[in-house]
């Protein structure tokens, strides 16, 4: 059999750019999945920024008590409810008209002074819990305590309200959680592909050994025995420089993929969740009790760190509650011997990052859950985020600049309404730029 | 194998008898596969085994890194955090910098607790901007070779209450037997300190405070007394002078207060091209050996020998009372240049003029108080009714004191922040005789070449860990207050004084009581706690005073001092003269173990490291040397060797050498660093002399090469670099002196900015620029060092600079005059005898067409949508293609890792050091190419500042560290975009007038514009124009 085929330079020419399809073909798709999960969680992260957004904006726009919701939120809540339920103190549902505002600001500002001066009410409370005494707040001013109690009339009148009103916020941050794993149909379309790469696969060898079995018999004078057939195909498959190449080149992408993959991961700790010296649970105190996450991590709204409470914060309400815990005793400890207590740092950010609470919390407006997950429902606290430069950027691609009553933002609102029809971005006023994080 | 019974195939292949196997068979191995073979598994040219090795390498690396257990990070809060305290957030304290006379009223930030930056304080009204040495001053803080606690001798480690028990009972001892105590301090601003002194007197009164200073003004003291009675150092107001003479007193950079009287004199010398602006600009004359900073920013600077600055003095004064009507005095002729100039111009400006002398000699200062009296200085320039406190050691008492401990007449010895046997000239005398001293005490806060022969040293902890206060010029007081605790077991000097006068040794108490008593009452009525806590804050209060000096009449002897001027003098001398000065940065080198200081340029050679022997071309020339032969100076059986430096502008047969180096006991930076030459310095009637008389040079034959940051001199007719006119000029046409590029092209001449390849950026919010006055800056480096603390800047070492590897973000380029014709490209390479000098400060211009951005290929270096020119630092690969491509020659290549590696010893590797790192800038590793970011982990603070208050940012709310460090506010940063900003207004005005941008041709166009340097000479002086537009 002579068929007038011959291994040419086209024919070379049009293999090697089968080889090179093939690895790019390859390329892509093992790189698909990087794809698709990436854009797959930052889908999911926009609404629920988006859903953070009006809550917040919610808050912030009466007048006195709206004022007061804060003050109380970052100083009273901890203690008090403003419903008639006893918490660390008792609740202050109708406070505001069981006493006079004189006799409030003076309890408020330092109600030891007024327990020492004998005030009868004050003794009475003062020993209805248990002799603790209440911080006292000497720097609100008048306007502050009435805005507090505006606040606790109009929260205790309707609370259900309030309650309703968190819960949405906290939904969406739940679905950003879920949006990080992989879903099923992208599963599904990723088997999909690789039987496709298979099967091509499989074509091509055919197609490879069937040539070369018609370049080598036309070739060759003596024909192979009729009894090697198979052996002799696979035989020839293991010598055929261009199988080896291709088995060599798959074999080297995958190592390429898996290294890159490995790498890219290097100091990325998602799911971190170490033992910490003090089983603290997140999950109590902000989940169950509410407490704003200001009251500990009181630098989140001024700077760079949101700052890990001292002890001395925490001795605020341990003071009084559950003393003879164990884990509570180890602040006691603490305290006694002047050692400070070594957490375990769970978001590590490189040093060559940086990262400000502030804009983000203070200025952006931001939920702590946005970027740290449902810390309320954590036990043991843990990184749900990235916190890679890819997660950053996504978020400043898609998140809206919180320009209400900031004017700041004010021209640049303006112009970048006269330019585009879109929302202003993040990226739209330099957030992708280098020295925004890096300097 | 074949006779053996059985046959062995080695595979299908033998028994076929393969033409390959037959090939093979006689081989040991298989042919070698081609390098074909293996194209295409890695890069397509011949990859061998070792790059297959190399990519299984990298993998193996790869996944081992991926494996590895992340270090676990502690978060540690504090036990009780303080109030007002935050950590990432920083606190300011209003404190004050006064270290051996040098005053800076400053505010410390600082972070958690720890000091990491100096700022000037702009409540005060005796002190501007912040010198090198008092930024610098801050890693002194952090020096770890300063000593731990108290020591008996210089091994002993002893406990305070020991030592404190110890002293008192032998000051007891030595007080009951009449012996003498005598305390020797630098000068002390504290008023405080000196109730504290005269409390341990009145306690132990054979005690006697001698004050020292290691670079005396002593005679100026004494020339007032002699002149008008008032032993005083008078304030001067240079901002109300319009013409200047200066005799070798150095204003600008190192005499009493440079930076306050920079920010007077820079007052006179801001002009402004818009219509209505100020066109009016005092002149300066300088009369000197030296090339020093103010004979680099004089309008007619005239070089005269050391031996004839006396009489300059003396014929300026008979020129000037020819005029005035004056009794003239006796002198020798004086043949020298702009003498009458000066003169008449001094004349021309009566009641607007100021002589001032650096020279330690009383008769020059009595003629020199006589000229300023003919002139009418007092009451105008010259203040006597308001002393000025900067030096107050007496040159005298000093002398007897050595005498006395020579004579073993001194039973105690208490020295404080003094170190004479390193820069006293009579150093090693008082060394020999200090064992004898049966109780020597010192307070210094390391074991230095005159604490280290001593029986006690009580370290006093740094000012920054101290309470203190100042009263720099009389009524205007300031106090220090701590900024971070103690660091090592340390004791104020003052408390330790207290505690053996038998008071309460905390001090802190004691200021507050003085001040009640003694401040208090002068700034009128309120409640003290209120005023005490308003003055920490505000950190300087001034009593008004209405005293102008207007009384002064002279009544000095001018013909003795013309005498002792003529027996001292002479109008003409052949040999090679010796003259001593103080460095800007080093200054006496009290300071010196700071490698910042020691890595400082000096702003007129840019040499740094060392301190070398300063030569003229021309002397050199005669003298046979050339720069950096080591050469040997003897002078009076003392002899010390030296690199030479040719340094233009030097008096001819004068050599200068700075003093503030050569350290033996201060630390690893210092020690080694440069000869000491204090012991050359000589004393004439009693004053200490830094002008010795004559030297005999010769050449030793060794080489040593010189740290210089900058090594090509002269202006070299760069017109596109700097540009600058004369005032005459500059009034008639404020585009004087500016080069504007032309390019010619198809539809004619164009500017050449009006071309561009690029869209240009467009910036909606703010536009971050500066302008940089090259008229009223001087050159001093105080930026330099700001830069460096703010920007967390390593220090090389000497070796790093004479490669070329300094790491200075900003530099400040000096340049020299030349003589030659603007075609003599060989003769412009020489700089002119006496120059003309211009400074430049030389920083990232921030390009808004940035050749660096071009060719980064990793896009390590972008630009931002503020006017920015990024560089981030994570992105770079170190291809240094940018530090190529960039025409202003700004970005440093770290070729080392310079933290936490030995062999950059300088405070970056000790956990002490490393405190004064600025938390909010990054690192930089090795590999990596940094520059100025112009501070934009300020501006991103002032932002975010100005967000959470939600309003926009206001103009002056932020600024870079080198221009709030300027004493005289020479550079101007801002929002270009915001009208309202400083820089807008000054840009509005200047944009068709002085301000350029440098290089202006390549049409980069920076952020940064500078403003043409103007210099009050006549027009007819600037010749080298005129030539030039002959030549056009």
């Amino acid at each position: 059999m002579n068929i007038p085929f011959r291994m040419d330079a086209k024919f070379c020419s049009f293999f090697n750019y089968s080889k090179s399809f093939v690895a790019i073909l390859l390329a892509i798709l093992l790189s698909v999945p990087t794809l698709v999960s990436a854009q797959d969680s930052a889908a999911a992260a926009a609404p629920a920024a988006g859903a953070a957004a009006p809550a917040g904006a919610a808050s912030t726009g009466g007048g006195d008590a709206a004022k007061g919701e804060s003050i109380f939120k970052n100083n009273c809540a901890q203690c008090h409810a403003p419903t008639d339920e006893r918490v660390v103190g008792p609740g202050l549902k109708g406070a505001s008209s069981r006493h006079d505002f004189a006799w409030l600001s003076k309890w408020v500002r330092n109600s030891s002074a007024m327990i020492a001066s004998g005030d009868a009410y004050a003794v009475k409370i003062y020993n209805e819990y248990s002799k603790a005494q209440m911080t006292s707040f000497p720097n609100l001013s008048d306007d502050d305590i009435k805005a507090i109690f505006a606040y606790v009339d109009q929260a205790s009148a309707a609370p259900a309200a309030a309650a309703g009103g968190a819960a949405p916020a906290g939904g969406a941050a739940a679905g950003d959680a879920k949006g990080g794993a992989p879903s099923d149909l992208f599963v599904i379309v990723l088997v999909a592909l690789v039987v496709v790469m298979v099967l091509v696969l499989g074509v091509l060898l055919v197609i490879v050994s069937l040539l070369s079995k018609a370049v080598k018999g036309g070739g060759a004078e003596t024909e192979a025995p009729a009894g090697e057939g198979f052996g002799g195909l696979l035989k020839r498959l293991t010598v055929d420089p261009a199988i080896r190449s291709a088995t060599l080149w798959i074999f080297v992408l995958l190592v390429l993929k898996s290294t890159l993959d490995g790498a890219f991961n290097v100091g990325v700790q998602q799911g971190y969740a170490p033992k910490q010296p003090i089983s603290f649970s997140h999950k109590l105190h902000a989940g169950e009790y509410k407490i704003d996450c200001n009251y500990c991590h009181t630098g989140v709204n001024r700077g760079k760190s949101a700052h890990i409470p001292s002890a001395n914060i925490c001795m605020n309400c341990h003071g009084v509650i559950k003393k003879e815990s164990p884990e509570i005793q180890k602040i006691y400890t603490s305290i006694e011997n002047n050692q400070p207590i070594e957490w375990v740092r769970v978001h590590n950010l490189p040093d060559l990052a940086y990262f400000n609470h502030a804009q983000h919390v203070n200025v952006g407006g931001l939920e702590c859950q946005n970027c740290h997950g449902d810390v309320e429902k954590m036990e043991v606290i843990q990184q749900r985020s990235s916190l890679t430069m890819g997660w950053c950027i996504d978020c400043h691609r898609k998140t809206e600049v919180n320009t209400k009553d900031n004017q700041y933002y004010d021209k640049l609102v303006q112009l970048h309404a006269s330019e585009s029809k879109e929302a202003l971005k993040v990226a739209d006023i330099g957030g992708l730029e280098c020295s925004k994080c890096h300097y | 194998m074949e006779n053996t019974n059985k046959r062995y195939w080695r595979g299908l292949e033998e028994l076929r008898n393969d033409e390959k196997f037959v090939k093979d068979a006689s081989s040991e191995f298989p042919s070698a596969p081609t390098e074909s073979q293996y194209e295409s598994l890695v890069d397509g040219v011949g990859t061998h085994r070792r790059d297959f090795l190399k990519v299984l390498g990298f993998g193996m690396a790869a996944v081992s890194l991926a494996a590895c257990e992340t270090p676990v990070k502690k978060a540690i809060p504090y036990v009780n955090k303080p109030e007002g305290e935050f950590p990432t957030i920083s606190n300011w304290y209003a404190s004050t910098y006064a270290e051996g006379g040098d005053y800076a009223s400053i505010l410390v930030k600082t972070r958690e607790g720890r000091p990491v930056k100096i700022e000037s304080n702009s409540l005060s009204k005796v002190s501007w901007g912040v010198s090198s040495r008092a930024h610098a001053s801050l890693l002194g803080l952090y020096d770890n070779e300063k000593l731990k606690g108290p020591k008996k001798g210089e091994d002993t480690k002893v406990s305070w209450e020991t030592v404190d028990k110890e002293i008192a009972d032998q000051l007891g001892a030595i007080a009951a037997k009449g012996g003498a105590i005598r305390i020797l301090t630098s000068t002390i601003l504290s008023p405080s300190t000196k109730a504290v002194i005269a409390d341990f007197t009145a306690k132990y009164p054979t005690t006697t405070h001698v004050v020292y200073d290691a670079n005396s003004s002593y005679a100026l003291v004494k020339g007032n007394e002699l002149s008008f009675g008032k032993a005083v150092i008078p304030s001067y107001d240079f901002s109300k002078a319009k013409v200047v003479v200066g005799i070798d007193g150095d204003f600008l950079g190192t005499w009493l207060a440079p930076d306050t009287f920079s920010k007077q004199f820079a007052d006179t010398r801001r002009v402004s091209s818009g219509h209505d602006g100020n066109k009016q600009m005092s002149r300066l004359y300088q009369f000197e050996s030296t090339l020093s900073l103010t004979g680099a920013n004089a309008d007619y600077r005239t070089a005269v020998k050391p031996s004839q600055i006396g009489l300059v003095a003396a014929a300026l004064y008979n020129k000037v009372a020819a005029k005035l009507g004056g009794a003239s005095i006796a002198t020798a002729a004086l043949n020298i240049e702009n003498l009458d100039k000066a003169a008449a111009d001094l004349v021309a400006a009566k009641g607007q003029a100021l002589v001032v002398s650096g020279v330690n000699d009383p008769s020059v200062q009595v003629v020199v108080n006589a000229l300023n009296s003919l002139l009418g200085s007092y009451g105008s320039t010259i203040n006597l009714d308001k002393p000025a406190n900067y030096r107050q050691g007496n040159d005298i008492a000093t002398n007897q004191l050595i005498d006395e401990v020579k004579g073993g007449k001194v039973s105690a010895l208490i020295l404080w922040g003094a170190n004479p046997v390193y820069d006293h000239p009579r150093g090693a005398e008082l060394a020999s005789a200090l064992p004898q001293v049966s109780l020597s005490v010192s307070f210094n806060d390391r074991a230095d070449e005159t604490s280290s022969l001593l029986k006690y040293i009580l370290p006093a902890p740094h000012y920054l860990e101290s309470w203190g206060d100042a009263e720099p010029v009389a009524g205007s007081y300031s106090l220090i207050q701590p900024a971070i605790s103690l660091i090592f077991s340390t004791r104020q000097a003052q408390s330790s004084l207290l505690k053996w006068a038998g008071a309460s040794a905390d001090y802190h108490e004691y200021v507050k009581a003085y001040w009640r008593k003694n401040i208090y009452p002068q700034a009128g009525g309120g409640d003290f706690e209120k005023f005490w806590v308003k003055s920490l804050h505000d950190g300087v209060l001034d009593v008004a005073s209405a005293a102008t000096g207007a009384g002064a009449t002279f009544s000095g002897n001018l013909p003795t001092a013309a005498a002792a001027i003529a027996k001292r003098y002479k109008a003409s001398s052949s040999g090679l003269e010796l003259a001593i000065f103080e460095n800007v940065g080093m200054g006496t080198g009290f300071a010196a173990n700071n490698p910042w200081l020691q890595e400082n340029p000096d702003p007129i050679t840019k040499a740094t490291w060392d301190n070398h022997a300063n030569l003229s071309q021309k002397t050199a020339t005669e003298l046979g040397v050339a720069q950096g032969d080591v050469v040997k100076l003897d002078i009076k059986g003392k002899s010390v060797e030296l690199p030479v430096i040719i340094q233009p502008g030097l008096a001819q047969g004068t050599v200068a050498v700075a003093v503030g180096y050569g350290r033996e006991k201060a630390g690893k930076s210092a020690n080694g660093v440069g000869k000491n030459v204090f012991p050359f310095a000589a004393f004439t009637e009693g004053f200490l002399n830094f002008t010795p008389g004559e030297v005999t040079l010769s050449k030793t034959g060794e080489t040593r090469e010189i740290a210089q940051t900058q090594t090509h001199s002269t202006v070299m007719n760069r017109k596109s670099v700097l540009q600058e006119t004369v005032l005459s000029h500059f009034q008639k046409d404020p585009l004087a002196g500016r080069f504007i590029p032309k390019i010619q092209t198809s539809e004619g001449e164009v500017d050449a900015t009006d071309l561009s390849l690029w869209n240009g950026h467009k910036y909606k919010n703010h536009s971050w620029g500066m302008v940089i006055d090259l008229n009223t800056c001087f050159g001093c480096g105080s930026c330099v060092i700001s830069c460096q603390n703010e920007n967390n800047i390593p220090v090389v070492g000497r070796q790093e600079i004479i490669n070329a590897r300094e790491m200075h973000w900003l530099r400040i380029d000096r340049y020299y005059s030349s003589d030659a014709d603007v075609e003599d490209l060989r003769g412009l390479e020489i700089a002119s005898e006496n120059p003309e000098v211009t400074f430049q400060p030389m920083l990232c211009q921030h390009c808004n067409n940035a050749p660096c951005e071009t060719v980064c290929p990793v896009l390590a270096t972008t630009h931002s949508s503020e006017g920015l020119n990024q560089m981030t630092y994570n992105r770079c690969v170190g291809t240094r293609y940018c530090a190529n491509n960039c025409p202003y020659k700004v970005r440093r290549f770290n070729w080392f890792k310079y933290f936490d590696n030995d062999n950059f010893d300088y405070n970056f590797n000790n956990d002490l050091g490393k405190m004064v790192i600025n938390p909010d800038v990054t690192v930089r590793s090795r590999g990596v190419i940094e520059k100025c970011s112009m501070c934009v982990h300020r501006i991103q603070e002032a932002k975010l500042t100005a967000k959470k208050e939600r309003r926009r940012i206001v103009d002056g709310e932020v600024s870079v560290a080198c221009a709030s460090s300027c004493p005289t506010d020479a550079i101007t940063f801002g929002d270009m975009n915001d009208p309202e900003s400083r820089i807008s207004k000054l840009l509005e005005v200047e944009r068709e007038g002085r301000a350029f941008h440098m290089l202006e041709e390549i049409n980069v166009r920076p952020q940064i514009s500078y403003l043409t340097k103007i210099r009050n000479k006549d027009a007819a002086a600037a010749k080298a124009e005129k030539a030039e537009k002959e030549h056009a």
